[in-house]
């Protein structure tokens, strides 16, 4: 197996009294595609925070692309992120600029490329995910899944090795949910990204997956398949497939019995 | 009992010191953000209109009725000594020196600040903040630097603009309405306001605006660090809220210090 692109060992992160992560431990392989799963305030996205140096462990180490990097400052930080590409909850695309400056952002401020390579490079992302008209307008004259497709045109501008997906269906209904796994999936195939994805969308993500981790009670476990998550006798993962699986859980379980 | 207050003031205090950390480190990165590349002028301008001549109609409304009351309060005093031939004086040297930099910050908060901390604010609670981090672009010169330079720039100049309309403010009272001697009016001024009068007029409104727009991001920047506020509309209404109040205060007790000071 290849050196893991993303590593916790030990990782201890604390916000005043509460404890949400208390040893948690996992890796992940390059080139593949991890579900991080759990109930709410498990610690999902205090862990993508982590990965992305945005919190800092108060114990253990976060290693990403072989550095750990909880020590890195300034620019050595700043040539690290330039290898991810995160599409946030909400899209996080910035109110007072347009679909087009927005895409172009990554480009104008971290390359050297003249405005009209931007501006062709904008372009032709954006045809690719289906955005060919909207460049003019705001965020604010966005539907939820354009403005998602956005946040991944944007996240993919400077061709990243990690992209990490924050609950990427979250307010989408069922169709435009599809199309966003669409998306994910040929462009996952263009670039050739690790994607980490957290979600709720339990269990229709784990048909993408590789690899799940569920986060609970402050740890980690990783499985192969949904299937090795239900055969879990951890009482709180046992929880947590009552919660997020329960239906297929009760089924097989019936299925067994008979 | 007594326990449980002692124990409600450390946690006071450690967060009042935690809160006074953050803003200094805050007050640091925003100043280095001024010397990173590149260099956003566009932004600059842009708010530099903003914050500068969108503020220019408030400023004259304010500065007119300012020194028009100066006008009538001051010919009103003066005249019981015989002396409302220096009313040109007394206008002029309370503008300079202290109504037109207070007076102007305190519009500028109300306007400006109040907005530069509730946009700061809302892109913390939508993770834009987070998402320009990401893209490993550095928030203070990306957003806050561009903020502080044109403040920096536009508070000196709309003070001078206050003064000048706040002096033409008590010409109009006093000399249109209340018949003081126009040549008086400004013979006395140029006799009586000379070149420290106005230096501290400038340099209290530099400090001004160094106050104001490190109060007001600094606050929204940190608005999900406010205590028992959190995410979400309450936190940038809390935010708001310590942005003009706090603001307002250290304008009110930086004007005292740089007056003991320089006068």
């Amino acid at each position: 197996m290849s050196e893991p692109i993303i590593e916790f060992a030990e990782v201890v992160k604390s916000f005043g009294s509460q404890q949400v992560l208390a040893g948690a431990d996992f890796a992940i392989q390059p080139g593949r595609t991890t579900v991080i799963a759990g109930a709410s305030g498990q610690g999902k996205s205090v862990a993508l925070k982590l990965i992305l140096g945005l919190l800092k462990a108060d114990q253990g180490r976060v290693r990403v692309l072989g550095k750990e990097i909880g020590n890195l400052r300034g620019r050595a930080l700043n040539e690290l992120r330039m290898k991810f590409g995160v599409l946030f909850q909400g899209a996080a695309l910035l109110d007072s600029l347009s679909v087009m400056a927005n895409v172009a952002l990554p480009l104008e401020e971290r390359t050297r490329l003249k405005a009209g390579a931007i501006r062709d490079k904008v372009l032709a992302t954006l045809e690719q995910l289906g955005l060919s008209g909207h460049e003019d307008k705001y965020p604010a004259q966005l539907s939820g899944g354009m403005k998602k497709r956005v946040g991944l045109a944007r996240a993919l501008m400077l061709q990243p090795e990690i992209m990490l997906f924050d609950e990427p269906t979250t307010g989408l209904d069922p169709e435009k949910s599809l199309e966003i796994y669409r998306l994910f999936l040929e462009t996952q195939r263009q670039f050739g990204y690790t994607a980490v994805i957290v979600s709720h969308d339990i269990p229709k993500i784990f048909n993408l997956a590789d690899q799940v981790i569920v986060m609970a009670g402050g740890q980690a476990q990783s499985f192969a398949s949904p299937e090795d998550i239900q055969r879990s006798n951890e009482p709180a993962i046992r929880e947590f497939v009552r919660i997020t699986m329960g239906n297929i859980y009760l089924s097989r379980d019936a299925e067994n019995d008979s | 009992m007594l326990l449980a207050r002692v124990e409600r003031l450390g946690e006071r205090s450690l967060y009042i010191l935690g809160d006074l950390g953050r803003m200094g480190i805050f007050l640091l990165l925003a100043v280095g953000g001024l010397f990173k590349h590149p260099f956003r002028f566009a932004e600059v301008v842009r708010q530099t209109r903003l914050i500068g001549a969108n503020s220019l109609p408030v400023i004259f409304f304010t500065a007119a009725f300012t020194g028009m009351v100066l006008g009538l309060q001051g010919y009103y005093t003066l005249r019981q000594f015989g002396a409302d031939s220096a009313l040109g004086s007394a206008v002029a040297l309370s503008l300079i020196r202290e109504l037109g930099p207070v007076l102007t910050a305190l519009m500028v908060i109300g306007r400006a600040g109040s907005a530069m901390c509730a946009e700061i604010g809302i892109m913390r609670n939508s993770e834009q903040i987070d998402a320009l981090e990401c893209m490993a672009v550095d928030p203070f010169r990306y957003l806050i630097a561009p903020k502080l330079l044109a403040t920096v720039i536009s508070l000196p100049l709309l003070t001078l603009i206050f003064n000048v309309v706040g002096i033409f403010g008590g010409y109009v009272a006093g000399v249109t309405l209340l018949g003081v001697n126009p040549g008086a009016y400004f013979a006395g001024m140029a006799q009586s306001v000379v070149d420290a009068d106005i230096r501290m007029g400038i340099i209290k409104s530099l400090v001004f605006a160094l106050l104001v727009v490190w109060i007001c991001t600094g606050r929204g920047y940190y608005v999900h660090a406010i205590r028992g506020a959190g995410f979400g509309a309450e936190g940038v209404s809390r935010a708001t809220t310590q942005a003009v109040v706090f603001s307002s205060i250290a304008v009110l007790l930086f004007d005292y210090l740089l007056t003991a000071v320089l006068l």
